[in-house]
């Protein structure tokens, strides 16, 4: 049992293909994994055991006719509870969406299931995608397996860290400020953000339209890389979608090199707030990247000093907006319904049970910047700040391939710390936001522990636009070095939970 | 309810100028909806017409339809606008149970038509330019019907019943610039921009624009100002304005309203108002305290829409005649007075007639069929004449009939009658009802003797030079053929037999 749950996805479908292993006997590894440690770790708001298995057991009968798997069949995954999967619950961690039961799968959903990955159920996240550690998740924070006190990154904690505790070899998160990057790096997994429009957001709850992006989340640069092309490509019903083919992400991960690259570093992306174990971790990284034959260029990008604040007015007003329809008319949480309330007191009320804090916190500040009046003050303001960061990125991208830094300011910190600081939680998506701003694409993969904590300590990789295979090119030859280097993928020094 | 001072029409037009703006809603006739795939087809189960996205379900995202941007276009090229190289949509945030988002997609400070114009013939053949503000692209919202109250409106209601097959219909809005210098015509400007309008609505064939449907819909914003001051007074809105009729009558009230309320030194409230067709009147709606805050802002799910010029000039190539200028034309054509040209619009009917002509039929007979005998068969069943079961094809068959002698006016009204029954084609109804001029000259030879010998004493006095008495025999052949006679030709051959000229 022990053995299948540390196969990699590219493993675990080999081995499906060639008959070693059956989808159920994957499936059930899991699934018992999950039985075992989930009450620790919290990263499931819904295991699917039923769906799991009969798309396990069709998995194992299209492979008994004969027929052609995909690269991914039989493969178990844990989906981000922001995707909308017909018939399953989805909640986006937000009591406002209790017992709503989607008619419809989301465009990423209808693709995993089209290459018969196995959906092992929903994770674990900050309400509507808005946090950093997973603890807005109005049912309950999930643990950091590498220390249950801490927290496992956010919004997609619940995805990070169900690849950290062996529940699941693939994960699904969505990323509008760092949201699959942050996790990745505190828990020692990798994540992807594809370039904006890579993936459909069809069927994806939206928090903030112009920044989701869904991605894709696993232990491995090659398994993220395999998940990214499962998910990735047009889709008619998102207007936002790129219509033009996937990058060679696969290819590239299979190919990992960084001999002869350009490779930038951002003087924005260090000072105050950033731990000292965690830029030691990132200076041997970029010495490494030295040795592996790449030359390194320092870059000074102005803008990005101004991205999180442009991004707390851009993010709100869109969410404002966004979340204006859970209302209490049609779906979900109804408070107050007793024959005597007009509408307005429903909805009033269902709101006021319904969302948490940080959530109403975020819906006041985007109803006020994008107020008649204080519009071009803010909103206006933060969209200009948002063409500035895209002419820093393109400048930049002039002189180098891609961009490196750590992925976020500290290591995990321990839940509580900074659940009544929202300034302090806003800090942990310093390195990320700017890529979502700028609509590029960004991977986290892990670069050691930091030595003052033990905690794993995050690389980000930034690309420009549809440069998606870059990432995997370079995360490829960076992950094999440092294996090599500790002998073993970093999470095996996670201690057992 | 108080009653309503009004100042007689005469005098606030004495004291003031109307300034008015016009903002007419026109619901596409595309087969889909302006953001999904869902069917706009009317009258459906309720809610049977809806998808996630039409229904705002978390995680669904709108796709544009290109025949709706291409309606909008084609309607703000007739109407002489500038098209956006590049727009954008925005999203109009309010609270409403019936918007599924909670938003309206619609268009903000981007439209994709802006600066027109539209020309508008009064019923005298005076000619007022209507500026257009702009034309933009949004969707319907769903209806709401509330239950239990008494008015039919929200307040008082015991509960709401939600369709959302209507949510997400594509509409354009088109927007006047304030319309001054119209006087005391402001009211029939106003009647005759929405017709205007209208006509060419259906000419570009985007909607069929039927306003007691709900297709177009029209709010008349109006203020007054003192005779001589440039200053414009504050408005009132009054909303969903659907008939031609009922713009005129909003606008007149209006006026009236708003001269007595100034008159007597009061201010008027920015609000919104409810008109009733019932006796005319407005009454008040909601109280404006401020502009109401929609927030806008441009809609991230959707990418902006840039047609390209060669696009426009394709469409501009493709646009039909002006309603106005096609119906100045036809009048012409036709040699008929601008009064006459009126009633035939009035009646709906220009087309009909229009198609019938092409059908083969003179443009006299053909006005003659549809403004007579059709007319008054629909207006006595409450009907458009397109409604009538009647076709263009059938009046140039009778008219042909009756143009080779075949039938005579009376015989052809028969035919007429038997063809609205039911009864088949006009040459069927001639058939089964035996409807033929008697032209089988023995037979009508026959019955003129046999008329001459039964009248003797009527027929001596017309040889004797009394040619008018020829009426009488004439009458008699009729009777005896049953009015199958051609009256002309028996008048012709009693004279000939008599051995009398004219």
């Amino acid at each position: 049992m022990t053995d299948i749950i540390k196969l990699t996805a590219a493993e675990i479908a080999e081995k499906i293909a060639a008959g070693d292993l059956t989808a159920v006997e994957v499936t059930e590894a899991h699934l018992a994994r999950i039985e075992a440690v989930d009450e620790k770790v919290h990263a499931f708001l819904y295991v699917d055991r039923e769906g799991a298995l009969a798309q396990a057991r069709a998995v194992d009968a299209k492979r008994a006719a004969g027929e052609k798997l995909g690269p991914l069949a039989g493969v178990p995954l844990a989906l981000k509870d922001i995707f909308t999967t017909k018939g399953v619950p989805t909640t986006v961690g937000s009591k406002i969406l209790e017992g709503w039961i989607p008619p419809y799968d989301a465009t990423l959903t209808r693709k995993l299931k089209e290459a018969d990955v196995v959906i092992l159920g929903k994770t674990n996240m900050d309400e509507f995608a808005m946090g950093s550690s997973t603890e807005n998740s109005a049912y309950g924070p999930t643990g950091n397996p590498w220390d249950l006190t801490r927290i496992p990154g956010g919004s997609g904690g619940g995805s990070s860290a169900s690849l950290a505790a062996y529940e699941a070899p693939l994960a699904i998160g969505t990323d509008t400020g760092g949201s699959i990057r942050q996790p990745a790096a505190v828990t020692a997994t990798v994540g992807v953000k594809p370039t904006y429009g890579g993936v459909s957001r069809y069927g994806m709850v939206a928090f903030s339209s112009s920044l989701d992006q869904g991605g894709p989340c696993a232990r491995t640069v090659l398994d993220a890389a395999l998940l990214h092309e499962v998910i990735a490509g047009h889709d008619p019903l998102d207007s936002t979608s790129i219509d033009a083919p996937v990058p060679p992400v696969v290819e590239a991960a299979r190919n990992g090199s960084v001999a002869g690259m350009r490779v930038g570093i951002v003087k924005q992306f260090r000072g105050e707030g950033y731990q000292a174990g965690v830029m030691q971790r990132f200076d041997e990284s970029v010495e490494l990247l030295k040795e592996l034959g790449a030359e390194i260029v320092e870059l000074d990008c102005p803008s990005f000093d101004l991205a999180l604040a442009a991004y707390y007015l851009i993010a709100p007003s869109e969410c404002s907006s966004n979340l204006a329809r859970f209302d209490a008319m049609r779906y979900g949480l109804r408070v107050g319904d007793d024959g005597t309330k007009s509408a307005e007191d429903v909805t009033a009320l269902t709101r006021e049970a319904g969302f948490g804090p940080e959530v109403k916190r975020r819906i006041m500040l985007g109803t006020y910047a994008l107020s008649s009046g204080y519009y071009d003050a803010y909103y206006g303001s933060a969209q200009k700040v948002r063409t500035l960061i895209t002419r820093d990125f393109e400048k930049a991208f002039e002189q180098v391939d891609v961009i490196v830094s750590p992925t976020t300011p500290t290591t995990a910190f321990p839940i509580g710390e900074r659940a009544d600081d929202p300034m302090a939680m806003y800090l942990a998506d310093l390195c990320t936001i700017p890529t979502n701003l700028a609509g590029n694409a960004a991977m986290s993969l892990p670069c050691g522990l930091a030595p003052e904590d033990g905690l794993p300590v995050g690389l980000q990789i930034i690309a420009p636009a549809m440069k998606d295979d870059r990432l995997y090119k370079v995360g490829a030859a960076v992950e094999a070095a440092f294996v090599e280097r500790w002998g073993h993928p970093l999470l095996e020094e996670a201690p057992s939970l | 309810m108080t009653v309503t001072e009004l100042l007689s029409y005469d005098a606030a037009l004495a004291a003031y100028d109307p300034v008015m703006g016009l903002e007419v809603h026109v619901e596409l006739g595309t087969r889909t909806k302006m953001f999904c795939g869902c069917s706009t087809e009317l009258g459906a189960e309720p809610n049977s017409q809806t998808c996630p996205t039409c229904l705002g379900l978390p995680g669904s995202l709108p796709v544009v339809n290109a025949i709706g941007v291409e309606s909008a276009i084609k309607i703000g090229l007739a109407l002489n606008c500038e098209i956006a190289e590049w727009c954008r949509f925005a999203r109009k945030n309010y609270f409403y149970p019936d918007m599924p988002k909670n938003f309206q997609t619609s268009q903000y400070d981007e439209p994709i038509a802006f600066n027109g114009y539209l020309d508008v013939q009064l019923e005298d053949g005076e000619v007022f330019r209507v500026e257009i503000e702009r034309a933009h692209m949004e969707e319907d919202t769903g209806k709401s019907t509330h239950v239990g109250g008494a008015t039919g409106r929200i307040h008082g209601a015991s509960h709401s019943l939600l369709d959302y097959n209507r949510a997400g219909i594509p509409l354009i809005e088109i927007v006047t610039k304030p319309i001054v210098g119209a006087g005391e015509r402001a009211p029939e400007v106003a009647k005759a921009y929405v017709a205007e309008l209208r006509e060419l609505i259906k000419a570009l064939g985007v909607s069929e624009a039927r306003m007691e449907m709900g297709q177009m819909r029209c709010d008349v914003n109006l203020s007054l100002m003192p005779k001589g001051s440039e200053k414009f007074g504050t408005r009132s809105e009054t909303k969903n304005v659907n008939s031609l009729r009922s713009v005129e009558r909003a606008a007149r009230f209006e006026i009236q309203r708003h001269a007595a309320v100034l008159q007597s030194g009061g201010t008027i409230i920015q609000e919104t108002r409810h008109f009733h067709e019932d006796d005319g009147s407005t009454t008040s709606g909601r109280v404006k305290e401020e502009a109401e805050d929609y927030r806008y802002f441009p809609e991230p799910d959707l990418v902006p829409v840039a047609p390209s010029r060669d696009w426009v000039e394709e469409l501009r190539a493709t646009l039909p005649e002006l309603p106005r200028v096609r119906r100045n034309r036809l009048r012409e054509d036709w040699g008929i007075n601008e009064h006459d040209m009126q009633s035939i619009l009035n009646a709906g009917a220009v087309d009909l007639i229009v198609a019938t002509i092409e059908a083969g039929a003179d443009s006299a007979a053909a006005r003659k069929w549809w403004m007579g005998e059709l007319a008054r068969n629909a207006n006595e069943q409450g009907k458009g004449l397109d409604e009538l079961p009647m076709t263009p094809a059938d009046v140039a068959r009778v008219a042909a009939l009756v143009a080779e002698g075949s039938l005579n006016d009376k015989l052809a009204r028969q035919v007429i009658e038997g063809v609205l029954a039911g009864e088949g084609t006009p040459d069927e109804v001639v058939d089964k009802r035996g409807l033929k001029v008697v032209s089988d000259e023995g037979a009508l030879g026959a019955a003129v003797d046999e008329a001459i010998a039964a009248n003797a004493g009527i027929a001596d006095k017309i040889r004797g030079g009394k040619v008018a008495a020829v009426g009488a025999l004439v009458g008699a052949v009729m009777k005896t053929t049953r009015g199958q006679a051609d009256a002309a030709r028996v008048k012709e051959l009693i004279l000939e037999k008599l051995g009398v000229s004219e």
